[in-house]
């Protein structure tokens, strides 16, 4: 860490500094606004202190909406990292397979979110899809619209065909970074495929999956378009995470006070838990460095 | 055979990410009635009527438009603004640098939704509703941190030596900047651009929000059909496929450096 001290590098900042206080800050700052007040229209409004905070603190619908955030997310991370990983592990390191694999990899990244949910709607259908009209031939009845764990298995595996793919090419990104040298000595050492995976791929990678586990975490927990497109929240409230849910009381019932509380708890929740992955994750890596 | 087994592995996964968009392509060269008449596999009667209807009606193509003209706004800014940003947070130290560091990450954490109304509000104010510029600024939010973190990474890359080098021949800091600097990390633009142009692209719900008619996002205008005319499944799959083609494009562009600039973004 030898840079050059010098406080003018903030005139360098700045343009950043401003455009992000302009999209972030003056917006959140309205946010708390609300969150203290009762607006009954233009000019008018209460202030009324903590109250919307303990009314959506003891709103059981979002208790279970949150659960339900954090079965989401986790589930996401647990099959998304590994997954990736492996696919990461697998992809070939050069020629036109190389440049076929990142891109073939690359394109459910760049579909727009809700045209993820338009895409899951028409394979799992069951009349028209190719995936629900297949499994319902099979014999198993499938219905996503109907059962909450139907729904609840397409939602998944849309998330996980949709951003499995960050995690490989961020997996596989890291893995490319290796010298050459160190599988060289491996191999004279004799190491095993999992001992090399184990002491040289994965602390090398750490770099990255901390990245992948933070950007899925993140991006998870503040999921909306794909399920409100695919579910709608539904069957009943069964898929209803807490971006659908925050989105039903402010824009669907204009009830902007509860809805500013909810979304600077919401906000303080996603920025905890990726405070705590993110010091995990370079404890993690400190010891496997040795 | 360890190897083969991988491979092997990879492309059933390859394949099973493919599926479901074979089954958009498949349905978007077939007519609502032929749709839902037949389940077939491979299509028997492929028409181009539903891109031809794309193509033709302004309401849809406009769509495409739109999107393209805020995406490049979008990325345009990012870049410009970045660029300076993420030198100095590579090569100096000053006031608040990490502070300032992780707050612009944090921008990444707070619900979308929760800044609907607010922009809305801000946005009406400057009678920005409805224009580009306006999609494209919201989109800031997000792609600034990301870009500036992006291209520290690639910038601390370089040695120092170079600045050193090039303030010892005498070149001014701008001549510098975009004579020696910009060209050494261009790797490093191309593939900030990629992903500032990826994740503006797919964004839906600011640029719903802040457009009615006149900037209106194509990933907007197929909601809205949805919603209308029934269902016109043909349609609305060749809407989405045209949705993936820009973007297919462009990573076709990076694709050789997108695996770089994922291993060199610092946490």
């Amino acid at each position: 860490m030898d840079k050059w001290q010098n406080n003018r590098a903030w005139f360098m900042v700045l343009p950043v500094f401003v455009v992000v206080a302009i999209s972030a800050i003056i917006p959140l700052m309205t946010v708390v606004n609300y969150s203290v007040q009762d607006i009954f229209g233009p000019g008018q409004s209460v202030f009324v202190g903590t109250e919307w905070f303990k009314e959506v603190l003891t709103d059981r619908r979002l208790h279970e909406a949150l659960w339900r955030q954090f079965l989401f997310s986790g589930l996401v991370l647990l099959i998304e990292i590994p997954l990736g990983v492996m696919i990461g592990l697998a992809m070939p390191k050069k020629g036109w397979t190389a440049s076929l694999t990142l891109v073939l990899l690359a394109l459910p990244l760049l579909i727009p979110w809700n045209v993820i949910g338009t895409i899951w709607i028409i394979f799992t259908r069951p009349d028209i899809g190719l995936f629900g009209a297949t499994i319902n031939t099979l014999g198993i009845r499938f219905d996503h619209t109907a059962s909450p764990l139907d729904a609840w298995v397409t939602v998944m595996l849309m998330e996980v065909w949709h951003w499995t793919p960050l995690v490989a090419l961020l997996a596989y990104a890291g893995l490319r970074a290796i010298p050459e040298a160190y599988f060289q000595a491996a191999r004279i050492d004799g190491a095993s495929a999992w001992a090399v995976f184990r002491y040289i791929q994965l602390p090398k990678m750490r770099g990255v999956l901390t990245i992948a586990v933070l950007l899925r975490f993140m991006d998870s927990f503040l999921i909306y378009a794909e399920p409100f497109v695919l579910t709608g929240g539904g069957p009943g409230n069964s898929t209803t995470f807490l971006s659908i849910h925050l989105v039903k009381i402010a824009v669907g019932q204009f009830d902007l006070g509860p809805a500013a509380a909810f979304s600077i708890i919401y906000f303080l929740i996603v920025l905890l838990f990726s405070w705590l992955f993110y010091q995990a994750l370079l404890r993690v890596g400190t010891g496997e460095k040795r | 055979m360890r190897v083969r087994k991988r491979t092997l592995g990879l492309v059933l996964y390859l394949v099973l990410l493919l599926l479901p968009i074979y089954w958009m392509l498949n349905m978007s060269l077939r007519t609502n009635a032929n749709i839902l008449g037949e389940f077939a596999i491979i299509p028997t009667e492929l028409t181009l009527a539903n891109y031809a209807r794309i193509f033709t009606d302004p309401a849809w193509y406009s769509g495409y438009i739109n999107s393209i003209v805020y995406v490049s706004m979008n990325t345009a800014i990012s870049l410009l603004t970045a660029l300076p940003a993420a030198y100095a947070f590579s090569r100096y130290r000053f006031l608040g640098d990490k502070h300032m560091f992780f707050w612009l990450l944090t921008n990444r954490m707070a619900p979308p939704a929760v800044f609907l109304l607010p922009f809305f509000q801000l946005y009406s104010t400057f009678g920005l509703i409805d224009t580009h510029i306006a999609v494209a600024i919201s989109h800031l939010l997000f792609n600034v941190p990301l870009a500036v973190w992006i291209l520290e990474g690639f910038m601390s890359g370089v040695p120092r030596e170079i600045d050193e080098m090039a303030y010892i021949d005498g070149y001014s800091y701008p001549r510098f900047f975009l004579t020696v600097f910009v060209p050494l990390i261009r790797t490093g633009i191309g593939v900030t651009a990629f992903f500032c142009f990826m994740f503006s692209w797919v964004e839906l719900l600011f640029a719903r929000t802040l457009t009615t008619t006149n900037a209106k996002p194509i990933a907007a205008v197929m909601t809205r059909t949805v919603s209308a005319s029934g269902l016109d499944w043909g349609l609305l799959a060749a809407a989405g496929i045209l949705t993936i083609v820009p973007g297919a494009l462009v990573i076709w562009f990076v694709r050789n450096y997108m695996a770089k600039g994922f291993a060199l973004g610092r946490v």
